[in-house]
């Protein structure tokens, strides 16, 4: 029963999001081999603590949102766009 | 054990009799008796069989730890098995009756199984039945299977009732500063303290009344709480479990709205299904006494010591005559006086020596002194009594109740639920809770406080603390040590007597045995986790609230351990059980899941469309005329499309306006197949894969403009589609400069198909000039008008293999277009057709959907393998061919044919090799129609290997499931007009 504190909407209930995944891999770019591609899809950090990891205010703004979430406790300690340039709009907007 | 109604004390109205049937005999109680408190009163004495023995059992308890009362209360549809008879209110025409007992509880069949007990040892069914493995896998198994159901008849309680519910539940919502848990002295303290700050506070008590413990009071009236809390705007929620604490100070609740009434009011749910967000929780959710575990412990007649004097005082039953109390605590004095002075005949053992009693003494105690081993069989004749050093009779004391305090535990089990261990408290015998940096304060004797003053000043504190917390005051605060008792308890969870067989109980609710641990710790299960799941210790209903720590205890001795050392098993939500029903709440029947009708919803039922559900979508199923059936009807759809012209609502599918001036690099990447050579004016199917190389969707994009495109998707994957293409927009692509925005509700979408198809579109628009075959040719799309200068998009598109159009326009004209559509189809003998005949035409041209798309195909396993750009680099292109996704034995999609033309299959069949038909075969169909064109039934699916290596092969359809098997052929899966002539037409 976890709140984000989606920064266009404020806070809202988790069930307003969909899971996205690891926020921090690199995708390689589309020409990059079959390894590359491998490395970057299957393998995961199975991180105890706090994690980077995308969601999806799918019922509601329809951003991606970056959420640093404490996978023990579930404690949040920061939501910010993904969109690099949405990032620095929402920090200038503080 | 001879209980009956005393003419004084209790809270119950006297005046108000209700009547009540127990295994249909007539009984009365009065206006706030429970039904256990009620069977008492009427000397009732078994109650129940017990789980594996088929023990007789009686009332052991006064509330939410019952595991002994387990009855089945109401008939038919409303028939609710296991309530606990000790919290379930009495009310005026109440049916109650005994389970797990054939023919009655009294005299049960199953009995048997009392005398057979060492067979039904710890992992009996396990050992007996599952096979030694590795040897006796398959065996073993096979047995099982066989002796299950016998099993599970036998062993068991009540069975629920397979009528639909005819009651409705909710799910309600709301939230406060505090919300406490436990109206006893701590938790009322607190919610006053809170009140009087000023803090919204909602106080939650699982009972119909306030006050928790003090209800077994003899001079206790819950009224002067009640009105100074309703004064202060505390919300109280009486007959409201709080049944499990979740992430961000989440409460899950819920409410008995009308369990307790005669007539239930149809206006009203059976139960609420409350989710709480507060700031802070208070929990004063009090302490559980156990029991002591010794032969025959379990003899109707046995109860916890509080609850008798729960009975005595709040319902006016005395629950014994000849009455022993077995205690290693102080707690059991007043109400050996009080019951003493009830009339009843009183002895106390204590296991202690050399205790200092502050009471008028009119019971005899014999410290030094414990049971051993009760005598009788449905109810206690004597009991055997020893010194409590070594274990041997030194008198037998006739009686017919025996009480038993084995000391308290703090019921602990909502902060388990945070994941927050309890801490043994070694001077007091049980486990306390631990501190959190949630916010969550508990409170009174679930802290282990055993005076009502320290549980005062613990509720003011927690109050406190929580006010702390929320930045509201910085005031100090403390709580009382846990305790409280004049003399220290003695730790007595076992009391073992080595010249007797009898069964010694730790856990009523499963029939766990002191000697079932002993086992356990034989075989090696010896962590808790372990114990639990082999013994079953601690589970069912009540969860092990009595008997868990005397299996803790158990095994601690067995290990030469402490308490401690052993560890506690992690309780997790509900506290009590909840009810599917209040978990389901509203969403039942047509509740279930939202309903999506498309803008000519209205439209296509005025003109006979019969509807089916896809995914949320209500869409046409058939347009059957007269007295046709499904097939009659489809089959005529189809045949009409082909031959004429059909009309078809498609507005269902995924649509996404795709726009900006990278919007063609954006497509080009996301799609498997070129794009970025598309002109303006035209539109191309495309199909989209995964990073991992599967395939994701498949559709078309239209492009409109320069930097505009109109994409469609399939009707499942729609949401999926948007969400994915935002992602990638947003984290990947960051410096793309595309918008993509869902135009699903905004345009409504209709097929036209059919070699009639383009004059139908002639007189539909307002310029037939732009419909001829060289101004719009195969994948055209045109920005135009429909009559009344409706504006539209169509684009020149076939699923049908025959002459085809798409036809978009704003929803809010819908209605408008079909009905210029259907004017004139009818000109050229058309039809109305739906998702039945869709799905025959597209089979019989092999076109894949979502039945063949699920998610573990590749674009090469679907046959369209040659329409992925080898020119550049995409989604999914750097996978697609990794490892076993380009296997030479991959299944990949033909066309099926019966061998035997007369003969009909269904999806999901097996497709075998002859005289090999078992596990999964070699393939599957999974898409199958009677094909009007061919006058046969078709279907497409995968086969491994595809139609090179079965063309001339015959196979075996195989459908366990209908017990059915057919000869098949593997066919191309292009089964009509290969070339595509029709649709370039
Ligand atoms: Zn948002």
């Amino acid at each position: 029963m976890i709140r984000i504190n989606c920064p266009y909407c404020g806070e809202r209930d988790h069930s307003e999001f969909s899971y996205g995944g690891d926020a921090t891999i690199n995708y390689p770019s589309l020409e990059s081999s079959e390894k590359e591609w491998t490395e970057a899809i299957f393998f995961r950090k199975n991180i105890r603590g706090f994690q980077l990891e995308t969601w999806h205010h799918s019922n509601g703004c329809r951003m991606w949102l970056e959420v640093e979430r404490s996978t023990v406790t579930h404690e949040i300690k920061s939501v910010r766009p993904c969109h690099p340039d949405l990032q620095k709009v929402v920090e200038n907007n503080k | 054990m001879k209980s009956k109604r005393l003419n004084n004390l209790g809270k119950i109205n006297r005046d108000k009799t209700l009547n009540f049937t127990w295994d249909n005999k007539r009984l009365s109680g009065f206006e706030g008796d429970s039904l256990a408190s009620a069977l008492l009163a009427n000397n009732i004495g078994i109650v129940g069989r017990s789980f594996k023995y088929h023990r007789p059992r009686g009332i052991f308890s006064s509330g939410v730890e019952e595991s002994g009362a387990l009855v089945t209360i109401g008939s038919k549809d409303r028939r609710d098995p296991n309530v606990r008879a000790t919290t379930q209110e009495l009310y005026d025409g109440l049916k109650a009756s005994g389970q797990n007992a054939f023919p009655n509880v009294n005299f049960d069949l199953g009995g048997i199984n009392n005398y057979i007990g060492r067979f039904f040892a710890a992992g009996f069914y396990y050992k007996t039945f599952m096979g030694i493995p590795p040897f006796e896998w398959g065996k073993g198994t096979a047995i099982w299977m066989l002796f299950e159901k016998l099993i599970r008849k036998a062993a068991g309680m009540g069975s629920a009732s397979r009528l639909p519910d005819p009651d409705s539940y909710e799910h309600a919502h709301d939230f406060c500063d505090v919300i406490v848990v436990g109206s006893g002295p701590s938790g009322v303290a607190a919610a006053i303290e809170a009140a009087e700050k000023k803090l919204d506070v909602i106080l939650v008590e699982q009972d119909s009344e306030l006050g928790g413990n003090q209800l077994s009071e003899n001079d206790f009236s819950t009224s002067n709480i009640f009105n100074q809390l309703k004064s202060l705007g505390v919300k109280i929620m009486t007959r409201t479990t709080a049944f499990g604490l979740y992430d961000n100070c989440v409460v899950g609740l819920l409410e008995r709205v009308t369990d307790h009434l005669s007539i239930p009011d149809s206006t009203l749910p059976r139960q609420r299904f409350w989710t709480i967000r507060a700031k802070h929780i208070i929990v004063g959710s009090g302490a559980l006494e156990r029991h002591i575990a010794f032969n025959n412990n379990d003899i109707p007649g046995v109860m916890t010591v509080n609850a008798s004097k729960h009975y005595l005082n709040r319902y006016g039953v005395l629950t014994g005559e000849d009455i022993v109390i077995a205690t290693n605590n102080d707690s059991v004095y007043e109400t050996a006086s009080e019951l003493s002075e009830a009339g009843a005949n009183v002895t106390v053992l204590d296991s202690r020596t050399n205790i200092e009693v502050n009471s008028n003494k009119n019971f005899e105690i014999r410290e030094g002194f414990v049971p051993y081993n009760i005598n009788g069989r449905k109810k206690i004749d004597s009991l055997d009594i020893s010194k409590s050093e070594d274990i041997n009779k030194v008198d037998t004391i006739n009686c017919d109740q025996v009480l038993l305090s084995g000391g308290w535990s703090p019921a602990v089990h909502l902060l388990s639920h945070r994941g927050v261990k309890p801490k043994w408290d070694t001077d007091n015998a049980c486990f306390i809770p631990n501190d959190t940096k949630e916010n969550i304060t508990m409170i009174g004797s679930s802290r282990g406080l055993w005076n009502k003053d320290d549980c005062i000043a613990s509720g003011v504190a927690g109050a406190t603390d929580a006010l702390n917390r929320l930045g509201i005051s910085k005031t100090n605060y403390f709580f009382p040590k846990p305790g409280g008792w004049k003399n220290p308890i003695k730790p007595l969870y076992e009391i073992k007597y080595k010249k007797s067989r009898s069964k010694s109980f730790v856990d009523y609710q499963h029939d766990v045995t002191a000697d079932d641990v002993r086992l356990a710790h034989r075989e090696g299960f010896i962590s808790v986790e372990h114990l639990k799941r082999y013994t079953t210790l601690g589970m069912a209903n009540d969860q092990g609230k009595m008997g868990n720590i005397i299996g803790l205890s158990l095994m601690a001795d067995l290990l030469n351990k402490e308490i401690p050392e052993v560890g506690t098993t992690v309780f997790r939500p509900p506290y009590t059980p909840v009810p599917v029903g209040a978990l389901s709440g509203r969403n039942v029947g047509k509740h279930f899941r939202p309903l999506r009708v498309t803008p000519m919803h209205q439209w296509n039922i005025d003109h006979g469309a019969k509807m089916i559900e896809v995914g949320l979508y209500q869409r046409p199923w058939y347009y059957p005329k007269q007295n046709e059936t499904l097939s009659d009807s489809y089959i005529r759809e189809a045949t009409v499309v082909r031959k004429t012209v059909g009309i078809c609502d498609v507005t269902s599918l995924g649509k996404i306006a795709v726009q900006g001036p990278d919007a063609t690099e954006f497509l080009n990447r996301i799609y498997s197949n070129a794009f970025a050579k598309l002109q303006v004016g035209k539109a191309r199917y495309g199909i989209m894969l995964r990073d991992d190389g599967i395939v994701m969707d498949d559709g078309t994009s239209w492009r409109l403009s320069e930097n505009e495109y109109f994409m469609t998707t399939s009707t499942a994957a729609a949401a999926k589609v948007m969400a994915w293409l935002e992602e990638l927009l947003q984290t990947r692509w960051t410096n793309l400069k595309v918008n993509v925005t869902s135009v699903s509700e905004q345009w409504a979408g209709a097929a036209v198909a059919g070699p009639k198809s383009r004059e139908v579109l002639n007189e539909c628009v307002e310029d037939p000039s732009l419909i001829t075959n060289e101004n719009f040719p195969f994948m055209g799309v045109i920005s135009t008008f429909l009559k009344g200068k409706i504006p539209c998009r169509i684009a020149r598109i076939s699923f049908s293999g025959e002459l085809a159009f798409e036809v978009y326009i704003k929803s809010d004209f819908a209605n408008t277009m079909m009905d210029l559509l259907w004017e004139n189809a009818q000109k050229f003998n058309g039809c109305l057709y739906g998702l039945e005949a869709l799905g025959a035409l597209r089979v019989e041209k092999g076109h894949v959907t979502g039945a063949e798309l699920d998610g573990r195909v590749t674009i090469d396993d679907a046959g369209l393998g040659k329409m992925a750009s080898i020119k550049k680099s995409y989604i999914g292109s750097a996978m697609r061919k990794r490892g076993v996704l380009s296997a030479d034995n991959r299944e990949t999609l033909v066309g099926f044919f019966p061998t035997d033309l007369k003969e009909t299959f269904n999806a999901g069949t097996i497709v075998c090799e002859k005289n090999n038909v078992k596990g999964q075969g070699i393939g599957r169909i999974t898409s199958v129609t009677h094909s009007p064109e061919l006058g046969h039934w078709i279907g497409i699916g995968f086969v491994e290997g595809g139609l090179d290596k079965w063309k001339n092969t015959t196979l075996v359809g195989a459908d366990p499931v209908r017990n059915k098997q057919m000869d098949l052929k593997v066919v191309s899966p292009h089964m009509i007009d290969p070339k595509g002539e029709r649709m370039y037409a």
